[in-house]
């Protein structure tokens, strides 16, 4: 079980967070204007990487804040975390 | 013949107190200190159970954790029956019953024994390639397979102990409290760490606290003197902990792990109440040192499984701790110098050693000058190559190695015996560091797999790191604690160690025979039966993979985990394959390392517990009147209310038509209730739903749809405009918390511009809705200043009002399509108020109803239940609710999803009404509907979602979802079911006052 480390309450264990999938997917600020495929490929589309992944999590037990992790799926650890509308680390 | 084999004394084990158990019904004495293993072998019993498959006589072969054999069901059929016990760890305790496994009708007679000699015709695969054809067989098969799988008998009756959980946080955890984790735990603990140092076993010191041999010394002490004090010694350092009995089961990532602490297994069983059993330990530690030692390795010779054959370690540990002789005519077979070691301590308590058989063909140690002293026979450069005796030990035959150790050669030898030690080195322990994520490597000179990169703060020293001899513990433990605690101080200085033992050793994996492979029994897997045979098998038959080998021969798979003989499966399919050791890996480490029960892993949480309910503020009152519940989500929610011997259907009915006619009740208070507020909250309902949300007057209420991204339907409710910039939204019982969740991240995530705040406030509300022709009358006499006007308060508004000061937020919105009133107050005021409710309605017949009334009146009304009429391929279009997707508004989540080429299909699934031509037949909920029931294969269209017998329309009504279903009004459909088909004909899916005329009376 990871400890995460909540931006906004510190280190808590994972089973008070949620995982919300790959980070930085913008919603369409007009979906009307986008073809099928432009709108599947936000819809549909996740990658699943084995090594750095960005993602969200939410503090779902605890502040309910949504927030960034980088993890590295193969091996769990976690690079960084960091707020919404923030920029992601290099 | 009744023979005591208890030797000398031994200081861990009182003479004085003597305790009685029973062993497959016959009553024995042991000594307090005893493990069952020492009290039966004290007695002369080596025959314990019967292997998995053979059903082969076995017998103790360890004194530890990984005791593969002996595992017995304690105080069968009682409530304090526990199965797959190892009778290695089982301390005796007055009234312990135990009792073989895998037997019938015993252990010393056992039926099953016949597979022993149909051996030949079950080989690895067995069973899978023989129960495969032809397949629909299986059904008869599987009853007898079962029947012979598994070992002991599952307790039937409720578990009577008590268990816990315990969360722990520590700057260092310390697992195993040998020589090793000692030293460590001190150095940790006198350097100011919050030290958690835990055992599986009931003592502290490992093998080293009864090492008191001259051979071996610390600071010219015997090893076992030396450590006795520090154990002494650390016992009273305040910030260090110390827990025996407790076995770590699990190692995670991020240093979390699981142990088990036994409480009062070792207690007589009346002792035991009241108390905690086992607590599950939650440890999250800093740094973790894993300090868990080795096994010993077993040799693979033919027939090496009869009981009287053990570790040759455990012989050591049942004389020098226990006091018990294993046997009396000892033989040892080594292919290093730990066997020298046993037979050392064997002299000097006066048990009979006839001879060691060494595979080496050169040995030079002190050990072995001092047993050669003794005028012990040894068989240089021999190997055993066949065993004799059924149900014990009585004779060995041994030969020549050849110099490659490949094959036998000369003649012969047979010596007697009564019991065989054997030693094949020593396995680091390295599970739980596995388990945490670590990468081993293979050290070649021992054949040994060792850690190699830590993936978390942790560290492994003593054995389970391959240091296996004393010198290099008392070198390098310390060292290594200096490094990872990043210290200065070491408390210990340099010692002077004396360590007689000698590294070399000649491994051999599987040892030669002058029979051929096949007619030989050499086991690797001992508890599931796996010889070496089998593993070649396995490998001819194309199997590379260690994990395949392993699930096709089942080595490794029984409740040991195969502590014992996973090496030596590696090991000969390395020889077998040619494959390098390290390059081949091991088969994955799986928690837990010792198995745990289930009372340990549910704790506290059985019973009611087990998982928890939510209680509506009227609860109470629904059960004092008979109500029968039902589970929605968390909730407990009163499903109808039978009166004197009705079944639901009849009360069902009885309601419906109550709520219809007069009035009925309904215990609301589990919708999920959001408050929104904000000067953006009327856009943020705009996004959310499907309608226009910015027109919607104060005091006014409205029905939303939620879509997800994808268009499916997701939620529904009635939402209020409050004030201004303040709404109340409603959802449904099971979706209320993930729709929060939903509308938080679309907020906080796309939406951070928007000035609005949302707060859950379904505990804070009791609803109470009623409804019926009556229910302005009953909701007037409550509510005497409140003018109910249709022009005042028509339908789909809201008013605040009082009771007495109490108060009370009104809707006038209906879900059954009757006139109905929804009254929201404080949740403590809710009993109360619905009290004053069903004593005012009294004279109108008041009916209580519960989910059912509630869902065939929605349903006679038309109206969908999302999660029954609907699943995630629905959208509102496929509905028939186009009226409430907007098509003004510029978006909304899911609005472009819903003219995807999918979504705009003609022939998706859509919602209609089934009536059957038999106004009588109810059909039942998730049948098929079909048209053509010739065609093969017939052809799906739809399936059955909500079905009733109707009281007000007197006929059976149903919704479903057919494909095509909107263009189908009036036609002819078919459910076809096991003995029957029933027609029905598609109508539109409101079968009640199509008009609103009862909504708006």
């Amino acid at each position: 079980m990871f400890l995460i480390n909540c931006p906004f309450c510190g280190e808590r264990e994972q089973s008070e967070f949620k995982a919300g999938g790959e980070a930085h997917i913008v919603r369409p600020k007009q979906p009307t204007e986008l073809s099928d495929d432009e709108w599947a490929e936000y819809l549909f589309m996740r990658k699943n990487i084995k090594g750095v992944q960005f993602e969200r999590w939410n503090h779902v037990h605890g502040c309910r804040k949504w927030f960034n992790v980088v993890r590295d799926t193969s091996n769990d650890q976690i690079k960084a975390v960091y707020k919404m509308g923030e920029k992601p680390p290099n | 013949m009744k023979k005591n084999l208890r030797v000398k004394r031994s200081k861990h084990i009182d003479e004085t107190y003597k305790i009685s158990f029973k062993f497959n019904g016959k009553l024995y004495y042991g000594f307090k200190g005893d493990t069952l293993a020492s009290a039966l072998l004290a007695n002369d019993i080596h025959l314990v159970g019967r292997s998995f498959k053979y059903h082969r006589p076995r017998g103790i072969m360890t004194a530890g954790s990984e005791e593969p054999n002996a595992i017995v069901q304690l105080h069968n059929n009682s409530p304090w029956t526990e199965p797959n016990v190892r009778a290695t760890e089982v301390e005796i305790y007055e009234g312990l019953e135990a009792s073989s496994q895998n037997c019938w009708p015993s252990v010393n007679f056992d039926i099953g024994g016949i597979n022993n000699f149909l051996s030949p015709l079950l080989p690895a695969g067995f069973y899978y390639k023989t129960f495969m054809w032809p397949a629909s067989f299986w059904e008869k098969y599987e009853y007898f397979i079962r029947k012979s799988a598994g070992l002991g008998k599952s307790p039937t009756k409720p578990d009577p102990d008590i268990y816990e959980h315990r969360y722990i946080h520590c700057d260092v955890l310390v697992i195993g409290a040998g020589i090793s984790g000692i030293i460590s735990a001190k150095i940790a603990a006198k350097n100011g760490f919050k030290t958690l140092l835990i055992d599986e076993k009931p003592y502290l010191g490992g093998s080293t606290i009864y090492q008191n041999s001259e051979y071996f010394k610390i600071n010219n002490q015997n090893s076992g003197s030396w450590l006795e004090k520090e154990i002494n010694e650390i016992k009273k350092i305040e910030n260090l902990e110390i827990k025996t009995r407790t076995s770590v089961a699990a190692y995670h990532g991020y240093n979390y792990l699981l142990a088990k602490e036994n409480l009062t297994d070792h207690l007589p069983i009346e002792r035991r109440k009241n108390k905690t059993r086992h607590k599950l330990l939650k440890i999250r530690a800093k740094k973790v040192v894993t300090a868990t030692g080795s096994i010993e390795r077993p040799l693979i010779f033919d027939n090496n499984d009869r009981p009287g054959i053990l570790l040759s370690s455990a012989i050591k540990k049942y004389a020098d701790l226990f006091g018990v002789a294993c046997g009396e005519k000892n033989i040892l077979f080594t292919n290093n110098d730990s066997a020298y070691e046993t037979a050392i301590s064997l002299i000097q308590k006066g048990i009979n050693v006839e001879a060691i058989v060494d595979n080496r063909e050169k040995v030079d140690s002190k050990l072995i000058y001092e047993v050669e002293k003794n005028n012990i026979k040894i068989f240089k450069g021999h190997t055993i190559v066949n065993t004799y005796g059924y149900k014990r030990i009585n004779k060995i035959s041994i030969m020549q190695l050849s110099k490659d150790g490949q094959n036998v050669i000369g003649s012969k030898i047979d010596l007697s015996c009564d019991c065989l030690g054997i030693s094949g080195g020593w396995t680091p322990a390295v599970h739980l560091f596995t388990q945490s994520g670590g990468k081993l490597k293979f050290r070649d000179e021992d054949q040994v797999f060792i850690p190699n990169a830590y993936p978390s703060d942790q560290i492994s020293v003593g054995a389970c790191n391959g240091d296996l001899t004393l010198d290099s513990i008392l070198v390098n433990v310390p060292k290594s604690l200096k490094d990872f605690l990043n210290i200065k101080n070491n408390v210990y200085e340099s010692f002077e160690v004396l360590s007689s033992y000698n590294n070399s050793k000649r491994n051999i994996w599987l040892l030669p025979s002058d029979k051929i492979l096949g007619k030989t029994k050499s086991f690797v897997d001992y508890q599931n039966d796996a010889t070496a045979k089998d593993i070649k098998l396995a490998l001819r038959e194309g199997f590379k993979s260690i994990e395949h080998v392993k699930r096709y021969t089942t080595t490794g798979m029984g409740t040991d985990q195969g502590k014992l003989g996973n090496m030596h499966a590696l090991g000969i399919i390395s020889e077998t394959s040619e494959a390098k050791m390290g390059e081949l890996g091991t088969t994955t480490f799986r928690p837990p390392y010792t198995p745990l029960t289930f009372g340990t892993i549910v704790g506290r949480n059985v019973g009611e517990y087990f998982d928890v309910y939510r209680k509506t503020p009227i609860h109470e009152w629904h059960v004092k009147n008979n109500a029968k519940f039902e589970n929605v989500g968390q909730w407990k929610r009163a499903w109808y209310y039978p009166r004197d011997n009705e079944d639901m259907f009849q009360a069902v009915q009885r309601e419906s038509k109550a709520a219809r006619e007069s009035a009925g009740i309904l215990d609301a208070s589990t919708l999920g209730k959001i408050d929104i507020q904000g000067t953006d909250a009327s856009e943020f309902l705009n996004r959310v739903y499907t309608n226009a949300w910015s027109k919607l007057q104060i005091g006014k209420c409205r029905y939303g749809l939620m879509l997800n991204e994808d268009g499916m339907v997701y939620d529904d409710g009635v939402t209020t405009r409050l004030s201004e910039n303040h709404y109340l939204m409603t959802t449904t019982t099971g979706g209320a918390a993930n729709v929060l969740g939903k509308l938080e991240d679309y907020l906080q995530t796309e939406w951070p511009e928007l000035d609005v705040y949302l707060s859950s406030v379904t505990d804070h509300f009791a609803t109470i809705s009623v409804c019926g022709p009556n229910s302005k009358k009953i909701i007037s006499e409550i509510f005497p200043n409140l003018d109910l006007s249709d022009k005042n308060f028509p339908h789909m508004s809201f008013k605040k009002t009082k009771i007495g000061k109490i108060h009370c937020r009104i809707m006038r919105i209906s879900f059954t399509g009757e006139q109905s009133y929804e009254i929201n107050v404080q949740a403590n005021f809710g009993k109360s108020v619905w009290e004053k409710c069903m004593e005012v309605g009294k004279n109108c017949n008041i009916t209580p109803y519960g989910t059912e009334t509630m869902h065939l009146l929605r349903a006679e009304k038309g109206f969908i239940i999302v999660g029954q009429d609907t699943d995630a391929t629905m959208t509102p279009i496929d509905l028939q609710m186009d009226w409430i997707v907007s098509k003004k508004k510029y978006d909304f989540i899911g609005k472009r999803s819903l003219y995807r080429s999918d979504t705009i299909r003609e022939d998706r699934k859509q919602l209609v009404g089934l009536l059957t031509d038999n106004p009588n037949e109810i059909l039942e909920e998730g049948s098929q509907i079909v048209s053509d029931i010739n065609k093969s294969p017939i052809e799906m269209l739809g399936h059955v979602t909500s079905s009733y017998f109707s009281p007000n329309l007197k006929k059976s009504i149903a919704l479903g979802v057919v494909r095509g279903g909107k263009n189908m009004l009036g036609q002819k459909l078919i459910i076809p079911m096991e003995n029957k088909k029933i027609n029905v004909t598609v109508t539109d899916p409101v079968f009640l006052d199509k008009e609103n005329k009862k909504l708006n009376a």
